[in-house]
């Protein structure tokens, strides 16, 4: 470019248009952050959620009692008989662990990845990925029937002189899953201790304080805290990347190390992996998209976020979409009968409309709509393909899972699987734990990891008040814990 | 802002940790100790209707435990002597003992004694006597020393794991199987010579049997072992049907 001339305005322009647009709009200052979000805690709890808490818990409830019901009485109790084996509670299983994908991806990998847009959905999204774990865990449990032997997928001694098979990949589904829990747990924890700090600090009663003050581990706000903090994060993140890609795949193990005909690929593990992290983030703009517009975080959670979020739900619904295609395509080109004949059983079968209208229409139709800027940036549009991909990926998962089974080898066992009251109030309960959680959370630790969102403000600059022609906005030196 | 907590609960965590730790540790091993059959099952006594003392008439008489249990051999249920077996000798012998009056009463209305049941496997177990007995293991790896005792107690834990103990390395407890009722039989007592006419010895010995002076448990388990083709199930179906 050198040598040609060039006016100044196309400059400035071209210098507008590459400007990043900010994380936080409005240049919203670190206080005008911590009243926000701290505000959400410390106020006295709204009555919308008084009621939302009281139907969620209400649904949780009666889902418990459905599972003691189901514990104390036999699996008799849910519609499963062979050869459907597998039915409901397994794909609820697989639907809940794979919405849990989001969260460790959002923290772990973006951060590794440097994306600082993270750090305004990242707290959420991985509390989320626990109450959707917690959920998860609990169907290998009861779909066993003795739920009291549960401990015999734990490998220790005992007086039965048996160990744990470990060729199997249902235990290895054990221990990937309750990896992936405690990993999730210490990373969310971790970067939770700052903003605890900031809270105690703020708090205004006695138990508050001594509950904050418990939790935030005498967090000073010191150098050295801050340094030891961030090598905490960053191997924790490191820790928790493999697991991002290794759990899901684990969970595919159980049915392609199966011979069952759809279970039995060499696909199924980045299949599962990208359809884990498109129903994820699914899940994570479900759940923002109505907090942000009740607590009023716009400025937090803006309209880059969504379209960012969107972008990522449009890439691995392609994924998904491309794994589907090729399924069809590999039962065809195998020339094997029996896979042939599954396939056709999908679409044409008993569960036809299931696929019609889940895996096609909600799992890879809908999200093509994020081609478009315009679908991006409306909330409508975007809270509608969610709920599509949510229902989707729970009926892709009953489709390979029950889809798979009800047509066994044998004709004569051939039997369509129905769900039964306790099937349908198990699932309709783990909505109601996962949700009950997360309205608690948000009700009692801070919903934005708000030492975070500050690194992604201009006054995290250290230059920031020296550049000419703009003044510092923080105002009182009120941010002692960052 | 104040301090909250004053300076002595910085240990408090540390103290937690280290009482947790041992907390875990003792809870583990009480529960290894307590909580199995090893310790909640061996030495298992009760009070039976009479006391019939198994010294006096194995060790000291010199009866044969198939006398009274008469089907071990036969059947996968080794049984209890009913009244009339009792009778054969009790019209004549001790006929006033006292402590003979629940038999007697049985004999006369046809009730049986109602011994205590103390070997009781649990019934998703399939268990055969017949199959053990006539394969050289004998009364003793699982009832003990039945003929030293004045009473029967339990003398072996009977948890799986100590079934599997048997099942995986059975060499360590085969005997001839004229043996199987002498429960005070030793490896020392087998002529070696004379064993390895009978039964051979592994091909994988490596020395001539024959010649030795003695035989361990484990030369002659494994000579047996392979003798019978003896091949215990480990699988869960073997005992779980």
């Amino acid at each position: 470019m050198d040598g040609a001339p060039t006016a100044p305005e196309t400059i400035k322009e071209a210098e507008q248009e590459l400007t990043r647009v900010p994380l936080v709009l409005h240049r919203r200052n670190f206080s005008w952050l911590t009243e926000r979000i701290s505000g959400v805690v410390e106020q006295p709890a709204p009555r919308w959620w008084w009621v939302a808490f009281a139907i969620t818990s209400s649904a949780a409830t009666f889902g418990l009692f459905c599972i003691g019901y189901q514990i104390s009485t036999g699996v008799g109790t849910w519609g499963n008989q062979i050869p459907v084996g597998w039915a409901w509670d397994i794909t609820n299983f697989v639907f809940w662990i794979g919405i849990g994908h989001a969260g460790t991806l959002i923290s772990a990998i973006l951060f590794l990845l440097h994306q600082k847009w993270r750090t305004s959905i990242n707290r959420s999204a991985e509390a989320m990925t626990l109450f959707a774990v917690i959920c998860a865990a609990i169907f290998p449990g009861i779909h066993v029937g003795r739920f009291w032997m549960a401990w015999y997928m734990a490998p220790m001694p005992n007086n039965w002189g048996i160990w744990q098979n470990f060729r199997s990949a249902l235990m290895w589904d054990v221990f990937a899953v309750s990896t992936y829990f405690t990993v999730s747990v210490l990373f969310w924890y971790t970067g939770l201790i700052p903003d605890l700090a900031t809270l105690r600090d703020r708090a205004t009663t006695k138990v508050r304080k001594f509950l904050f003050g418990i939790f935030a581990c005498g967090w000073r706000g010191s150098n050295r805290n801050w340094r030891h903090y961030e090598m905490a994060y960053l191997l924790l993140a490191g820790l928790s990347t493999p697991l991002v890609l290794s759990v899901h795949s684990v969970v595919s193990f159980d049915f392609a190390s199966t011979l069952i005909p759809t279970w039995h690929t060499t696909i199924f593990p980045p299949y599962f992996v990208a359809g884990a992290i498109f129903g994820g983030f699914a899940m994570v703009l479900t759940l923002l998209l109505p907090a942000r517009a009740i607590f009023k975080l716009h400025d937090v959670i803006t309209p880059q976020h969504v379209d960012k979020m969107a972008k990522i739900i449009l890439l691995t619904g392609s994924f998904v979409a491309y794994a589907y295609t090729m399924e069809f395509f590999v039962a065809w080109y195998s020339g094997n009968s029996y896979e042939k004949f599954a396939f056709w059983n999908r679409i044409f079968g008993p569960y036809w409309w299931y696929w019609w209208f889940g895996m096609l229409f909600c799992n890879c139709l809908s999200p093509q709509l994020f081609w478009f800027s315009w679908c991006r940036r409306n909330v409508f549009v975007v809270f509608f393909v969610c709920m599509c991909v949510n229902a989707g990926m729970w009926f892709e998962r009953f489709i390979i899972i029950a889809g798979g089974l009800v047509r066994d080898f044998l004709p004569s066992s051939w039997r369509v699987f129905h769900p039964t009251w306790v099937d349908i109030w198990t699932y309709i309960g783990t909505i109601g734990i996962f949700t009950s959680l997360f309205l608690l959370f948000i009700r009692f630790l801070p919903m934005i990891a708000m030492s975070e969102v500050k690194t992604a403000v201009p006054e995290a600059d250290p230059h920031y008040g020296t550049l000419p022609g703009v003044q510092s906005v923080s105002p009182g030196g009120k941010e002692r814990t960052r | 802002m104040a301090n909250f907590f004053p300076r002595w609960t910085n240990w408090i965590p540390l103290k937690l940790v280290i009482c947790g730790i041992i907390a875990v540790c003792g809870l583990t091993a009480a529960t290894w100790y307590y909580a199995t059959p090893k310790y909640t099952k061996i030495g298992y006594e009760p009070i039976q209707p009479v006391p019939f003392p198994h010294d006096i008439h194995v060790s000291q008489l010199g009866m044969d435990c198939r006398y009274c249990h008469s089907f071990v051999e036969m059947a996968a249920h080794s049984n209890v002597p009913n009244t009339q077996t009792c009778m054969n000798c009790h019209t004549q012998v001790q006929k006033d003992n006292p402590k003979l009056e629940p038999v007697r009463a049985s004999w006369k209305t046809g009730n049986p004694v109602e011994w205590v049941w103390i070997y009781r496997t649990v019934d998703y177990v399939y268990y055969n006597h017949a199959a053990h007995v006539n394969r050289g293991i004998s009364c003793f790896s699982c009832h003990g020393p039945v003929n030293h005792m004045s009473t029967v107690y339990l003398a072996k834990p009977h948890s799986m794991a100590w079934c599997l103990e048997c099942h995986r390395h059975p060499e360590n407890f085969l005997r001839p199987e004229d043996q199987v009722f002498n429960l005070d039989w030793k490896p020392d007592d087998v002529k070696p010579a004379e064993f390895v006419a009978k039964y051979g010895q592994p091909q994988d010995a490596g020395e001539d049997f024959s010649k030795k002076q003695k035989l361990s448990q484990a030369e002659i388990g494994r000579t047996l072992k392979e003798h019978w083709n003896v091949n215990p199930p480990t699988n869960c179906q073997g005992c779980h049907r």
